[in-house]
């Protein structure tokens, strides 16, 4: 007789940022259906927002996320000079495109490695976290801040890069792509992590479509969807790069979507820094008067999806409504589509797989019997569940070798 | 296909629905429509055109309550917002996430913030404040301080 079982995760745990409950319903080891609780850390943002500036908004939607700071300031920019017909300068788009990459570069690094740990592999969890800390440095260097960097402001940023600080940015990324080559190769010609990952919480095209994802959840099933080629902003329509997608919609083409996706972004920028030479220096903003009444849809492609902003201006200095989607609103509802039919083991690597800025094994507290409530399994219990699988998987491929 | 031929096609369609249009630039249109309308003119977009549903933002204004649902059209770059304006005393409208699910979690967010009832929708249940926050008290109303 099967007995079904519960097993939550979450709503709290230190390394996630967005506290959320989902529950496994699962029979034996499958899962049979999923149901999640949000909003435990709604924080009100869309109606703050309309008791703010345009000026201190940007401030406030920087704290929505920890990880992609900058991308919701971006959309908002977009937004709101979309309204008040802004046309920005070149030095700016290039800058703005270089921290928008500067972010993509760390977020998918952290990715890769929370994906590593939890998946077993704690050396490519310290190598990706090791080489995003020159990331950071950079963000420093620039902004002043690791984090937060508050340099947007409507019709442009608050801080210049510096002719010398140029050469600095291309040695880290020159450092910085010898080693992701190294993580590259460790990560996409490791047969556990083939056999781990391959076939596993597959998303079709359609399923993407039906639910609207984005991003690389979007990208690695085939849909070529991304908001820098799609409705160009800020210096992407002036450099040369390319969208990368795959085909097979399964948490490894998720994984080498992120991993190619970084390659990209170094290109990007040392295409923006050669773009800023030509641009006269200091020239980062031009002179706002006033935001008209209008309506304004920005959108920025964060690392984990497209971010829409939605500004209705009355004419006066704050917004009158500010509707604001982040990528994982769309992202996280596919987890009906994904994690069903899965084992447990398989079904936390598959939430995590879209990036909701968590390694979900982590948010797993107990496993709980529905009918008498009775407790089954821990967390440790849980997480050694998927730590055991690759190991057996290790056993029997070195086996085969 | 670009924006013009595509806006064609929609206004012949949907020509006796259809209240106003906006064409801000060719990557930015309003369309402002008959609620009765929505579905239909829903799957148009999704179905034929190959639209995607980005969101929808409901706002408390003194027209009433109004609802934008963006759609992108991610080919040509363009975002088409789709319009309507709701009752002031009863707003509801018929859901679209019988048609994609992309609209199922922001409609029940959008009945739980600002107390629009979306008819036909599989699970209007609360999304953000499951049992922690007062009947009938919507935070995105104008009144609300």
């Amino acid at each position: 007789m099967s007995r079904k079982t519960l097993i939550p995760i979450g709503p709290y745990h230190p390394l996630q940022e967005e506290p959320e409950l989902f529950k496994l319903y699962c029979d034996g080891e499958i899962v049979k259906d999923i149901k999640w609780e949000t909003g435990y850390n709604h924080r009100g943002i869309e109606k703050l927002s309309e008791s703010k500036t345009y000026e201190q908004v940007f401030f406030l939607v920087e704290r929505i996320c920890g990880i992609c700071s900058t991308s919701h300031p971006f959309a908002f920019a977009n937004a709101v000079e979309e309204i008040a017909d802004i046309e920005i300068t070149n030095r700016t788009k290039y800058i703005r495109s270089i921290i928008g990459e500067l972010e993509r570069i760390h977020s998918h690094l952290l990715w890769v490695g929370l994906a590593g740990h939890f998946l077993g592999y704690n050396t490519v969890f310290m190598w990706a976290w090791k080489y995003r800390e020159p990331v950071l440095d950079l963000f420093e260097m620039i902004s002043g801040n690791r984090n937060s960097y508050a340099m947007f402001k409507v019709g442009g940023i608050r801080r210049d890069i510096e002719e010398t600080k140029i050469p600095v940015i291309n040695k880290i990324l020159d450092d910085l792509q010898k080693k992701i080559d190294l993580l590259t190769g460790a990560v996409m010609d490791d047969p556990v992590i083939h056999a781990r990952t391959k076939g596993v919480g597959i998303l079709t095209k359609q399923d993407i479509i039906d639910y609207g994802a984005v991003g690389p959840t979007a990208r690695a099933s085939g849909v070529a969807i991304d908001v820098r080629k799609d409705d160009p902003y800020a210096a992407y329509p002036l450099v040369n790069w390319k969208v990368i997608t795959a085909e097979a919609g399964d948490v490894f083409a998720k994984a080498e979507v992120r991993l190619l996706e970084i390659y990209e972004s170094i290109s990007i920028i040392r295409q923006c820094l050669e773009g800023l030479r030509k641009e006269p220096a200091g020239d980062i903003s031009v002179k706002v008067n006033e935001i008209p009444e209008g309506i304004g849809n920005g959108r920025a492609e964060a690392p984990r999806g497209e971010v829409f902003h939605f500004v209705l201006s009355d004419g006066s200095n704050s917004p009158a409504r500010h509707k604001i989607r982040a990528p994982s609103y769309v992202n996280i509802a596919t987890f009906k589509k994904s994690c069903i039919g899965q084992t447990i083991a398989d079904a936390t690597i598959s939430l995590a797989a879209v990036d909701p800025c968590y390694c979900c094994t982590e948010r797993m507290a107990a496993a709980y019997d529905v009918s008498s409530g009775e407790k089954i399994m821990n967390a440790f219990e849980l997480i050694n569940k998927s730590l055991n699988r690759t190991k057996e998987l290790k056993e029997t491929i070195k086996g085969r070798l | 296909m670009n924006t013009a031929v595509t806006i064609e096609n929609f206004k012949e369609k949907f020509d006796s629905d259809i209240i106003e249009v906006i064409i801000r630039n060719p990557k930015r249109i309003i369309v402002t429509i008959n609620p009765e309308a929505i579905i239909p003119v829903a799957e148009f977009l999704y179905r034929k055109e190959g639209y995607r549903f980005i969101i929808a933002s409901a706002l408390h204004t003194k027209k009433g309550f109004e609802i934008h649902y963006h759609f992108s059209k991610d080919n040509i770059g363009l975002i088409l917002n789709i319009h309507v304006v709701l009752d002031k005393e009863n707003p509801q409208v018929e859901s679209l996430s019988n048609i994609f699910n992309a609209s199922n979690w922001i409609e029940r967010e959008m009945h739980e913030l600002i107390g629009i009832n979306f008819l036909n929708h599989p699970n209007q249940e609360k999304l953000i404040s499951e049992g922690n926050w007062a009947e009938g008290v919507y935070p995105l109303r104008k009144e609300f301080k």
